[in-house]
Protein backbone atom coordinates (compact mmCIF):
# COMPACT_ATOMS: atom_id res chain seq x y z
CA UNK A 1 0.00 0.00 0.00
CA UNK A 2 2.75 2.44 0.97
CA UNK A 3 4.51 1.42 -2.21
CA UNK A 4 1.54 2.55 -4.29
CA UNK A 5 1.25 5.85 -2.40
CA UNK A 6 4.89 6.66 -3.09
CA UNK A 7 4.63 5.42 -6.68
CA UNK A 8 1.61 7.57 -7.47
CA UNK A 9 3.27 10.65 -5.97
CA UNK A 10 6.35 9.95 -8.06
CA UNK A 11 4.36 9.57 -11.26
CA UNK A 12 2.36 12.69 -10.49
CA UNK A 13 5.47 14.75 -9.90
CA UNK A 14 6.93 13.49 -13.18
CA UNK A 15 3.92 14.77 -15.06
CA UNK A 16 3.82 18.02 -13.12
CA UNK A 17 7.21 18.91 -14.53
CA UNK A 18 7.69 19.39 -18.26
CA UNK A 19 10.27 16.60 -18.21
CA UNK A 20 7.91 13.66 -18.70
CA UNK A 21 5.93 15.44 -21.40
CA UNK A 22 8.99 16.51 -23.35
CA UNK A 23 10.48 13.03 -23.14
CA UNK A 24 7.24 11.45 -24.35
CA UNK A 25 7.06 13.94 -27.22
CA UNK A 26 10.67 13.59 -28.31
CA UNK A 27 10.69 9.80 -28.13
CA UNK A 28 7.45 9.61 -30.08
CA UNK A 29 8.66 12.02 -32.72
CA UNK A 30 11.98 10.27 -33.29
CA UNK A 31 10.49 6.79 -33.35
CA UNK A 32 7.64 7.94 -35.57
CA UNK A 33 10.16 9.20 -38.06
CA UNK A 34 12.21 6.00 -37.90
CA UNK A 35 9.03 3.96 -38.20
CA UNK A 36 7.91 5.77 -41.33
CA UNK A 37 11.36 5.43 -42.86
CA UNK A 38 11.23 1.73 -42.15
CA UNK A 39 7.78 1.40 -43.72
CA UNK A 40 9.04 3.19 -46.83
CA UNK A 41 12.05 0.91 -47.00
CA UNK A 42 9.76 -2.09 -46.69
CA UNK A 43 7.58 -0.87 -49.58
CA UNK A 44 10.71 -0.54 -51.71
CA UNK A 45 11.82 -4.03 -50.80
CA UNK A 46 8.42 -5.71 -50.99
CA UNK A 47 8.23 -6.47 -54.76
CA UNK A 48 11.69 -8.00 -54.68
CA UNK A 49 11.21 -10.31 -51.71
CA UNK A 50 7.63 -11.28 -52.51
CA UNK A 51 8.83 -14.12 -54.76
CA UNK A 52 10.97 -15.71 -52.03
CA UNK A 53 9.56 -18.54 -50.01
CA UNK A 54 9.74 -17.87 -46.29
CA UNK A 55 10.33 -14.23 -47.03
CA UNK A 56 10.55 -11.91 -44.02
CA UNK A 57 7.29 -10.14 -43.41
CA UNK A 58 6.38 -6.67 -42.20
CA UNK A 59 6.82 -7.75 -38.58
CA UNK A 60 10.44 -8.69 -39.18
CA UNK A 61 11.35 -5.77 -41.37
CA UNK A 62 9.44 -2.94 -39.72
CA UNK A 63 8.39 -3.82 -36.20
CA UNK A 64 11.51 -5.55 -34.87
CA UNK A 65 13.80 -2.72 -36.07
CA UNK A 66 11.40 -0.20 -34.53
CA UNK A 67 11.75 -1.81 -31.13
CA UNK A 68 15.48 -2.15 -31.63
CA UNK A 69 15.71 1.59 -32.23
CA UNK A 70 13.42 2.26 -29.29
CA UNK A 71 15.86 0.37 -27.07
CA UNK A 72 18.74 2.64 -28.12
CA UNK A 73 16.76 5.86 -27.79
CA UNK A 74 15.45 4.87 -24.38
CA UNK A 75 18.97 3.99 -23.31
CA UNK A 76 19.70 7.67 -23.77
CA UNK A 77 16.47 8.84 -22.19
CA UNK A 78 16.07 6.59 -19.13
CA UNK A 79 18.93 8.14 -17.14
CA UNK A 80 17.22 11.52 -17.56
CA UNK A 81 14.04 10.13 -16.07
CA UNK A 82 15.66 8.27 -13.22
CA UNK A 83 18.37 10.76 -12.29
CA UNK A 84 16.19 12.73 -9.88
CA UNK A 85 14.54 9.82 -8.08
CA UNK A 86 16.65 9.83 -4.95
CA UNK A 87 19.33 12.42 -5.61
CA UNK A 88 16.84 15.26 -5.97
CA UNK A 89 15.09 14.30 -2.75
CA UNK A 90 18.39 14.13 -0.98
CA UNK A 91 19.42 17.49 -2.36
CA UNK A 92 16.19 19.24 -1.39
CA UNK A 93 16.17 17.35 1.94
CA UNK A 94 12.74 15.84 1.38
CA UNK A 95 14.08 12.37 2.00
CA UNK A 96 13.65 12.90 5.73
CA UNK A 97 9.89 12.97 5.20
CA UNK A 98 10.06 9.37 4.01
CA UNK A 99 12.65 8.40 6.60
CA UNK A 100 10.56 9.60 9.51
CA UNK A 101 7.27 8.19 8.17
CA UNK A 102 6.32 4.61 9.03
CA UNK A 103 7.63 3.34 5.70
CA UNK A 104 10.43 0.86 5.16
CA UNK A 105 13.38 1.47 2.87
CA UNK A 106 12.20 -1.33 0.60
CA UNK A 107 8.87 0.39 0.21
CA UNK A 108 10.56 3.68 -0.62
CA UNK A 109 12.74 2.09 -3.29
CA UNK A 110 9.93 0.00 -4.75
CA UNK A 111 7.59 2.98 -4.77
CA UNK A 112 10.07 5.10 -6.67
CA UNK A 113 10.75 2.22 -9.04
CA UNK A 114 7.12 1.46 -9.79
CA UNK A 115 6.30 5.14 -10.23
CA UNK A 116 8.92 5.43 -12.93
CA UNK A 117 7.85 2.13 -14.47
CA UNK A 118 4.38 3.66 -14.82
CA UNK A 119 5.79 6.25 -17.18
CA UNK A 120 7.86 3.60 -18.93
CA UNK A 121 4.70 1.57 -19.46
CA UNK A 122 3.11 4.58 -21.07
CA UNK A 123 6.09 4.98 -23.40
CA UNK A 124 5.85 1.31 -24.43
CA UNK A 125 2.14 1.75 -25.05
CA UNK A 126 2.69 4.81 -27.21
CA UNK A 127 5.36 3.04 -29.24
CA UNK A 128 3.13 0.00 -29.70
CA UNK A 129 0.46 2.19 -31.27
CA UNK A 130 2.70 2.50 -34.34
CA UNK A 131 2.80 -1.17 -35.31
CA UNK A 132 -0.88 -1.42 -34.42
CA UNK A 133 -1.62 1.24 -37.01
CA UNK A 134 -0.31 -1.17 -39.64
CA UNK A 135 -3.26 -3.50 -39.04
CA UNK A 136 -5.27 -1.10 -41.19
CA UNK A 137 -3.40 -2.33 -44.26
CA UNK A 138 -1.85 -5.69 -43.48
CA UNK A 139 -1.83 -8.67 -41.15
CA UNK A 140 0.72 -8.75 -38.30
CA UNK A 141 2.51 -11.62 -36.64
CA UNK A 142 0.94 -11.13 -33.21
CA UNK A 143 3.28 -13.50 -31.44
CA UNK A 144 6.34 -11.63 -32.63
CA UNK A 145 4.78 -8.29 -31.76
CA UNK A 146 4.03 -9.56 -28.27
CA UNK A 147 7.63 -10.72 -27.92
CA UNK A 148 8.84 -7.26 -28.97
CA UNK A 149 6.59 -5.53 -26.43
CA UNK A 150 7.76 -7.92 -23.73
CA UNK A 151 11.38 -7.35 -24.71
CA UNK A 152 11.08 -3.59 -24.51
CA UNK A 153 9.20 -3.75 -21.21
CA UNK A 154 11.86 -5.98 -19.65
CA UNK A 155 14.63 -3.82 -21.05
CA UNK A 156 13.07 -0.71 -19.52
CA UNK A 157 12.57 -2.48 -16.20
CA UNK A 158 16.31 -3.21 -16.15
CA UNK A 159 17.23 0.31 -17.34
CA UNK A 160 15.10 1.90 -14.64
CA UNK A 161 16.59 -0.21 -11.88
CA UNK A 162 20.12 0.71 -12.99
CA UNK A 163 19.17 4.39 -13.19
CA UNK A 164 17.56 4.26 -9.75
CA UNK A 165 20.66 2.75 -8.23
CA UNK A 166 22.88 5.43 -9.75
CA UNK A 167 20.53 8.03 -8.34
CA UNK A 168 20.95 6.67 -4.83
CA UNK A 169 24.71 7.10 -5.10
CA UNK A 170 24.82 10.88 -5.35
CA UNK A 171 22.94 14.02 -4.45
CA UNK A 172 23.49 15.60 -7.85
CA UNK A 173 20.96 14.56 -10.48
CA UNK A 174 23.33 15.31 -13.34
CA UNK A 175 25.97 13.03 -11.91
CA UNK A 176 23.33 10.32 -11.58
CA UNK A 177 22.35 10.84 -15.23
CA UNK A 178 25.93 10.65 -16.47
CA UNK A 179 26.61 7.59 -14.33
CA UNK A 180 23.40 5.92 -15.42
CA UNK A 181 24.11 6.56 -19.04
CA UNK A 182 27.64 5.21 -18.69
CA UNK A 183 26.49 2.08 -16.88
CA UNK A 184 23.75 1.32 -19.40
CA UNK A 185 25.96 1.91 -22.40
CA UNK A 186 28.65 -0.29 -20.91
CA UNK A 187 26.14 -3.09 -20.38
CA UNK A 188 24.96 -2.55 -23.95
CA UNK A 189 28.39 -2.83 -25.60
CA UNK A 190 30.13 -5.04 -23.09
CA UNK A 191 30.60 -7.91 -25.58
CA UNK A 192 32.15 -5.77 -28.33
CA UNK A 193 35.68 -6.56 -27.35
CA UNK A 194 37.83 -8.86 -29.44
CA UNK A 195 37.04 -11.83 -27.26
CA UNK A 196 34.55 -13.62 -29.48
CA UNK A 197 34.77 -17.35 -29.09
CA UNK A 198 36.91 -17.26 -25.95
CA UNK A 199 35.74 -18.20 -22.50
CA UNK A 200 35.66 -14.61 -21.24
CA UNK A 201 33.81 -13.64 -24.41
CA UNK A 202 31.01 -15.98 -23.41
CA UNK A 203 30.76 -14.43 -19.98
CA UNK A 204 30.74 -10.92 -21.40
CA UNK A 205 28.18 -11.99 -23.98
CA UNK A 206 25.95 -13.32 -21.23
CA UNK A 207 26.19 -9.95 -19.47
CA UNK A 208 25.32 -7.94 -22.58
CA UNK A 209 21.95 -6.22 -22.56
CA UNK A 210 21.97 -5.99 -26.33
CA UNK A 211 22.41 -9.69 -26.92
CA UNK A 212 19.51 -10.69 -24.71
CA UNK A 213 17.39 -7.95 -26.16
CA UNK A 214 18.03 -9.04 -29.72
CA UNK A 215 17.10 -12.66 -29.16
CA UNK A 216 13.82 -11.54 -27.64
CA UNK A 217 13.16 -9.20 -30.58
CA UNK A 218 13.57 -12.12 -32.95
CA UNK A 219 10.62 -13.69 -31.20
CA UNK A 220 12.61 -16.26 -29.26
CA UNK A 221 11.38 -15.94 -25.71
CA UNK A 222 13.74 -18.04 -23.62
CA UNK A 223 13.89 -18.40 -19.87
CA UNK A 224 17.52 -17.33 -19.75
CA UNK A 225 16.74 -13.96 -21.34
CA UNK A 226 13.75 -13.38 -19.09
CA UNK A 227 15.84 -14.35 -16.07
CA UNK A 228 18.63 -12.02 -17.19
CA UNK A 229 16.42 -8.95 -17.22
CA UNK A 230 14.59 -9.81 -14.03
CA UNK A 231 17.81 -10.57 -12.18
CA UNK A 232 19.37 -7.37 -13.44
CA UNK A 233 16.40 -5.34 -12.15
CA UNK A 234 16.35 -7.20 -8.84
CA UNK A 235 20.09 -6.81 -8.28
CA UNK A 236 20.02 -3.07 -8.75
CA UNK A 237 16.92 -2.69 -6.59
CA UNK A 238 18.60 -4.53 -3.74
CA UNK A 239 21.71 -2.42 -4.20
CA UNK A 240 19.54 0.72 -4.09
CA UNK A 241 17.94 -0.31 -0.82
CA UNK A 242 21.34 -1.03 0.60
CA UNK A 243 22.68 2.31 -0.57
CA UNK A 244 19.72 4.18 0.89
CA UNK A 245 20.34 2.50 4.22
CA UNK A 246 23.80 4.06 4.13
CA UNK A 247 22.14 7.46 4.36
CA UNK A 248 20.90 6.47 7.76
CA UNK A 249 24.18 4.89 8.82
CA UNK A 250 26.50 7.60 7.42
CA UNK A 251 29.88 6.68 8.70
CA UNK B 1 5.16 6.61 34.46
CA UNK B 2 6.12 5.62 30.96
CA UNK B 3 8.04 8.03 28.81
CA UNK B 4 7.11 8.93 25.25
CA UNK B 5 10.72 9.38 24.27
CA UNK B 6 13.40 7.50 26.07
CA UNK B 7 16.95 7.76 24.81
CA UNK B 8 19.77 6.05 26.62
CA UNK B 9 23.47 6.72 26.23
CA UNK B 10 23.35 7.87 22.63
CA UNK B 11 26.60 8.17 20.78
CA UNK B 12 27.14 9.32 17.24
CA UNK B 13 30.42 9.44 15.38
CA UNK B 14 31.10 10.89 11.96
CA UNK B 15 34.39 9.27 11.15
CA UNK B 16 36.59 10.25 14.06
CA UNK B 17 34.49 13.23 15.05
CA UNK B 18 32.16 12.58 17.90
CA UNK B 19 28.98 14.59 17.34
CA UNK B 20 26.98 13.25 20.27
CA UNK B 21 28.42 11.53 23.33
CA UNK B 22 26.59 9.66 26.05
CA UNK B 23 23.37 11.62 25.75
CA UNK B 24 20.33 10.39 27.62
CA UNK B 25 16.98 12.09 27.71
CA UNK B 26 13.38 11.38 28.50
CA UNK B 27 10.23 13.15 27.52
CA UNK B 28 6.78 12.49 28.88
CA UNK B 29 3.31 13.52 27.87
CA UNK B 30 2.45 17.17 28.36
CA UNK B 31 6.05 18.28 28.35
CA UNK B 32 7.64 20.79 26.03
CA UNK B 33 11.34 20.21 26.06
CA UNK B 34 13.59 22.98 24.79
CA UNK B 35 16.80 21.86 23.24
CA UNK B 36 19.52 24.48 23.37
CA UNK B 37 23.09 24.59 22.27
CA UNK B 38 25.56 26.60 20.24
CA UNK B 39 26.01 25.84 16.55
CA UNK B 40 27.46 22.42 15.99
CA UNK B 41 26.59 21.20 19.47
CA UNK B 42 24.79 18.16 18.11
CA UNK B 43 21.17 19.29 18.35
CA UNK B 44 20.19 18.34 14.82
CA UNK B 45 22.13 15.10 14.96
CA UNK B 46 20.29 14.11 18.13
CA UNK B 47 16.92 14.96 16.64
CA UNK B 48 17.70 13.03 13.48
CA UNK B 49 18.58 10.03 15.60
CA UNK B 50 15.39 10.32 17.63
CA UNK B 51 13.35 10.39 14.42
CA UNK B 52 15.07 7.46 12.79
CA UNK B 53 16.78 9.50 10.09
CA UNK B 54 20.19 8.64 11.40
CA UNK B 55 21.32 5.49 13.13
CA UNK B 56 23.07 6.09 16.46
CA UNK B 57 26.56 4.64 16.74
CA UNK B 58 25.57 3.30 20.15
CA UNK B 59 22.65 3.63 22.51
CA UNK B 60 18.97 2.92 22.54
CA UNK B 61 15.90 4.92 21.59
CA UNK B 62 12.35 4.02 22.53
CA UNK B 63 9.34 5.92 21.27
CA UNK B 64 6.30 5.26 23.42
CA UNK B 65 8.09 2.17 24.68
CA UNK B 66 8.76 0.79 21.20
CA UNK B 67 12.38 0.33 20.20
CA UNK B 68 13.21 2.43 17.14
CA UNK B 69 15.71 -0.09 15.78
CA UNK B 70 13.69 -3.26 16.35
CA UNK B 71 10.34 -1.98 15.12
CA UNK B 72 10.98 1.19 13.17
CA UNK B 73 7.58 1.24 11.49
CA UNK B 74 5.58 0.89 14.70
CA UNK B 75 7.74 3.46 16.49
CA UNK B 76 7.58 6.01 13.69
CA UNK B 77 3.79 5.95 13.75
CA UNK B 78 3.99 8.02 16.92
CA UNK B 79 6.44 10.54 15.51
CA UNK B 80 5.99 13.86 13.79
CA UNK B 81 9.21 15.49 12.67
CA UNK B 82 9.97 18.88 11.22
CA UNK B 83 13.62 18.91 10.13
CA UNK B 84 15.73 22.04 9.86
CA UNK B 85 14.79 22.39 6.22
CA UNK B 86 11.09 21.54 5.83
CA UNK B 87 10.77 18.50 3.55
CA UNK B 88 8.44 20.03 0.97
CA UNK B 89 7.74 19.05 -2.61
CA UNK B 90 7.62 22.40 -4.33
CA UNK B 91 5.65 21.16 -7.31
CA UNK B 92 2.67 20.01 -5.23
CA UNK B 93 -0.11 22.14 -3.78
CA UNK B 94 -0.47 22.36 -0.02
CA UNK B 95 -3.50 20.05 -0.07
CA UNK B 96 -1.82 17.48 -2.30
CA UNK B 97 1.28 17.52 -0.16
CA UNK B 98 -0.54 17.12 3.13
CA UNK B 99 -2.73 14.38 1.67
CA UNK B 100 0.41 12.52 0.64
CA UNK B 101 1.92 12.90 4.11
CA UNK B 102 -1.31 11.72 5.70
CA UNK B 103 -1.45 8.65 3.48
CA UNK B 104 2.15 7.80 4.32
CA UNK B 105 1.08 7.76 7.94
CA UNK B 106 -1.78 5.44 7.17
CA UNK B 107 -4.67 7.93 7.22
CA UNK B 108 -7.53 7.21 4.82
CA UNK B 109 -10.87 8.62 3.77
CA UNK B 110 -12.77 10.58 6.38
CA UNK B 111 -9.98 10.43 8.95
CA UNK B 112 -7.58 11.91 6.40
CA UNK B 113 -9.95 14.71 5.46
CA UNK B 114 -10.63 15.73 9.04
CA UNK B 115 -6.93 15.53 9.94
CA UNK B 116 -6.19 17.78 6.99
CA UNK B 117 -8.78 20.34 8.04
CA UNK B 118 -7.58 20.36 11.66
CA UNK B 119 -3.90 20.66 10.78
CA UNK B 120 -4.56 23.44 8.29
CA UNK B 121 -6.67 25.33 10.80
CA UNK B 122 -4.05 25.00 13.52
CA UNK B 123 -1.26 26.25 11.28
CA UNK B 124 -3.29 29.00 9.64
CA UNK B 125 -3.20 27.45 6.19
CA UNK B 126 -6.90 27.57 5.33
CA UNK B 127 -6.55 30.08 2.53
CA UNK B 128 -3.59 28.51 0.74
CA UNK B 129 -4.69 24.89 0.31
CA UNK B 130 -4.73 25.07 -3.47
CA UNK B 131 -1.54 27.04 -3.94
CA UNK B 132 1.74 25.53 -5.03
CA UNK B 133 4.18 25.11 -2.16
CA UNK B 134 7.00 26.50 -4.30
CA UNK B 135 5.12 29.80 -4.64
CA UNK B 136 4.50 30.28 -0.92
CA UNK B 137 6.58 32.58 1.23
CA UNK B 138 9.15 31.14 3.59
CA UNK B 139 6.89 31.64 6.59
CA UNK B 140 4.04 29.75 4.97
CA UNK B 141 6.38 26.98 3.86
CA UNK B 142 7.51 26.66 7.46
CA UNK B 143 3.87 26.37 8.52
CA UNK B 144 3.25 23.66 5.94
CA UNK B 145 6.25 21.87 7.44
CA UNK B 146 4.73 22.11 10.91
CA UNK B 147 1.32 21.00 9.59
CA UNK B 148 3.03 17.96 8.14
CA UNK B 149 4.54 17.11 11.52
CA UNK B 150 1.28 17.33 13.47
CA UNK B 151 -1.09 16.04 10.78
CA UNK B 152 -1.43 12.50 12.08
CA UNK B 153 -1.61 13.78 15.69
CA UNK B 154 1.49 11.88 16.79
CA UNK B 155 2.30 11.41 20.46
CA UNK B 156 5.70 12.96 19.96
CA UNK B 157 6.36 16.07 17.90
CA UNK B 158 9.96 16.95 17.16
CA UNK B 159 10.56 20.42 15.77
CA UNK B 160 13.99 21.54 14.64
CA UNK B 161 14.12 25.33 14.82
CA UNK B 162 10.47 25.87 13.92
CA UNK B 163 10.48 29.66 14.10
CA UNK B 164 13.42 30.33 11.81
CA UNK B 165 12.54 32.77 9.05
CA UNK B 166 9.20 33.81 10.47
CA UNK B 167 8.08 37.35 11.21
CA UNK B 168 7.38 38.36 14.84
CA UNK B 169 3.63 37.86 14.51
CA UNK B 170 4.05 34.42 13.00
CA UNK B 171 6.57 33.55 15.70
CA UNK B 172 3.96 34.39 18.31
CA UNK B 173 1.38 32.26 16.53
CA UNK B 174 3.75 29.34 16.24
CA UNK B 175 4.63 29.64 19.93
CA UNK B 176 0.97 29.53 20.81
CA UNK B 177 0.59 26.51 18.58
CA UNK B 178 3.50 24.79 20.31
CA UNK B 179 2.03 25.53 23.76
CA UNK B 180 -1.24 24.16 22.47
CA UNK B 181 0.45 21.01 21.19
CA UNK B 182 2.21 20.57 24.52
CA UNK B 183 -1.10 19.89 26.20
CA UNK B 184 -1.89 16.68 24.33
CA UNK B 185 1.48 15.71 22.88
CA UNK B 186 5.05 15.69 23.96
CA UNK B 187 7.08 18.29 22.10
CA UNK B 188 10.82 18.41 21.59
CA UNK B 189 11.92 21.76 20.28
CA UNK B 190 15.35 22.92 19.25
CA UNK B 191 16.14 26.56 18.96
CA UNK B 192 18.82 29.08 19.58
CA UNK B 193 16.40 31.85 20.43
CA UNK B 194 16.69 31.83 24.18
CA UNK B 195 13.59 33.84 25.15
CA UNK B 196 11.60 31.36 23.09
CA UNK B 197 12.60 28.64 25.51
CA UNK B 198 11.43 30.70 28.46
CA UNK B 199 8.20 31.47 26.66
CA UNK B 200 7.11 27.96 25.76
CA UNK B 201 9.15 25.20 27.33
CA UNK B 202 8.54 23.32 30.53
CA UNK B 203 12.03 21.84 30.60
CA UNK B 204 15.37 22.80 29.12
CA UNK B 205 18.26 20.72 27.90
CA UNK B 206 21.49 22.46 27.09
CA UNK B 207 23.83 20.45 24.98
CA UNK B 208 27.39 21.44 24.37
CA UNK B 209 29.94 19.65 22.19
CA UNK B 210 27.66 16.64 22.01
CA UNK B 211 27.32 16.29 25.75
CA UNK B 212 24.43 17.12 28.00
CA UNK B 213 25.41 20.22 29.96
CA UNK B 214 22.15 20.99 31.72
CA UNK B 215 18.82 19.26 32.18
CA UNK B 216 16.51 21.38 34.27
CA UNK B 217 12.86 22.29 34.49
CA UNK B 218 11.89 25.90 33.92
CA UNK B 219 11.14 26.21 37.67
CA UNK B 220 14.65 25.07 38.53
CA UNK B 221 16.03 27.40 35.95
CA UNK B 222 14.06 30.24 37.49
CA UNK B 223 15.69 29.45 40.77
CA UNK B 224 19.08 29.63 39.12
CA UNK B 225 18.15 32.91 37.57
CA UNK B 226 16.87 34.38 40.81
CA UNK B 227 19.00 37.19 42.10
CA UNK B 228 21.86 36.46 44.42
CA UNK B 229 22.93 40.07 44.54
CA UNK B 230 21.46 43.55 44.82
CA UNK B 231 22.55 46.89 43.44
CA UNK B 232 22.31 49.66 46.02
CA UNK B 233 22.87 53.33 45.26
CA UNK B 234 22.78 56.01 47.93
CA UNK B 235 23.32 59.75 48.23
CA UNK B 236 25.76 59.36 51.16
CA UNK B 237 28.57 56.80 51.50
CA UNK B 238 27.50 53.56 53.19
CA UNK B 239 28.96 52.05 56.28
CA UNK B 240 29.95 48.74 54.77
CA UNK B 241 30.54 47.05 58.12
CA UNK B 242 27.01 47.88 59.26
CA UNK B 243 25.67 46.48 56.02
CA UNK B 244 27.63 43.29 56.48
CA UNK B 245 25.89 42.72 59.75
CA UNK B 246 22.51 42.50 58.04
CA UNK B 247 21.24 38.95 58.06
CA UNK B 248 22.42 36.72 55.14
CA UNK B 249 24.59 39.41 53.49
CA UNK B 250 27.90 37.86 52.51
CA UNK B 251 29.95 40.51 50.76
CA UNK B 252 29.57 44.11 49.71
CA UNK B 253 31.64 45.68 46.95
CA UNK B 254 31.73 49.22 45.73
CA UNK B 255 31.19 49.63 42.03
CA UNK B 256 34.23 51.26 40.50
CA UNK B 257 33.85 54.74 39.01
CA UNK B 258 30.36 55.23 40.37
CA UNK B 259 29.69 57.40 43.39
CA UNK B 260 28.15 55.34 46.21
CA UNK B 261 26.95 52.46 44.11
CA UNK B 262 27.41 49.05 45.72
CA UNK B 263 26.78 45.44 44.86
CA UNK B 264 25.55 43.35 47.78
CA UNK B 265 25.86 39.58 47.58
CA UNK B 266 23.75 37.39 49.81
CA UNK B 267 23.10 33.73 50.50
CA UNK B 268 20.97 31.77 48.03
CA UNK B 269 17.31 31.54 48.87
CA UNK B 270 17.33 34.62 51.13
CA UNK B 271 16.42 38.16 50.31
CA UNK B 272 17.75 40.86 52.60
CA UNK B 273 16.40 43.76 50.49
CA UNK B 274 13.86 44.73 53.09
CA UNK B 275 16.36 44.82 55.94
CA UNK B 276 18.87 46.76 53.87
CA UNK B 277 16.25 49.34 52.92
CA UNK B 278 15.26 49.73 56.58
CA UNK B 279 18.89 50.16 57.63
CA UNK B 280 19.58 52.79 54.98
CA UNK B 281 16.49 54.74 55.86
CA UNK B 282 17.26 54.57 59.61
CA UNK B 283 20.77 55.92 59.11
CA UNK B 284 19.57 58.53 56.65
CA UNK B 285 22.01 57.58 53.84
CA UNK B 286 19.49 58.55 51.17
CA UNK B 287 18.40 55.53 49.20
CA UNK B 288 18.40 56.17 45.46
CA UNK B 289 18.22 52.69 44.04
CA UNK B 290 17.76 49.15 45.26
CA UNK B 291 17.41 46.57 42.53
CA UNK B 292 17.97 42.83 42.24
CA UNK B 293 20.47 41.62 39.68
CA UNK B 294 18.82 38.84 37.72
CA UNK B 295 20.71 36.33 35.71
CA UNK B 296 19.17 35.78 32.33
CA UNK B 297 18.90 32.45 30.63
CA UNK B 298 21.47 33.83 28.25
CA UNK B 299 23.98 34.18 31.06
CA UNK B 300 23.34 30.66 32.22
CA UNK B 301 23.77 29.47 28.68
CA UNK B 302 26.98 31.43 28.20
CA UNK B 303 28.28 30.29 31.62
CA UNK B 304 27.72 26.65 30.78
CA UNK B 305 29.17 26.78 27.31
CA UNK B 306 32.14 28.93 28.34
CA UNK B 307 32.92 26.87 31.37
CA UNK B 308 33.18 23.78 29.26
CA UNK B 309 35.49 25.59 26.90
CA UNK B 310 37.77 26.62 29.74
CA UNK B 311 38.10 23.06 30.92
Amino acid sequence: MNVLIIASRELRSLFLSPLAWSILAVVQLLLGYLFLAQVEYFKLLEPRIAALTESPGVTDLVIAPLYGNAGIILLLVTPLLTMRLISEERRSRTLSLLFSAPVSLTEIVLGKYLGTLGLMGLIVLMITLMPLSLTAGTALDWGKLAACVLALSLLLAAFTAVGLYLSTLTNQPVVAAVGGFGALLLLWIIDWGATIGTESGKVLGALSLLRHYETLLKGQVSTSDLAYFLLCALTFLVLSIHQLDNDRLQK
Amino acid sequence: MSYLIEAENLYRFYGDTCAVADLSLTLSKGEILGFLGPNGAGKTTTMQMLCGNLAPSAGQIRINGIDLVDEPKAAKRHLGYLPEVPPLYRELTVDEYLTYCGRLHGLRGQALRSALTTAKARCGLEGVGRRLIGNLSKGFQQRVGIAQAILHSPLVVVLDEPTVGLDPIQIREIRELICDLGREHAVLLSTHILPEVQAVCSRVLIIHKGKLALNASIAELDLRMRASSLIVETRQPLDIDALMRVNSVQTVTQEPGQHYRYQVFFAKGENPAEDIAKLIVERGWGLLELSPVKRTIEQIFVDITQKEQAQ
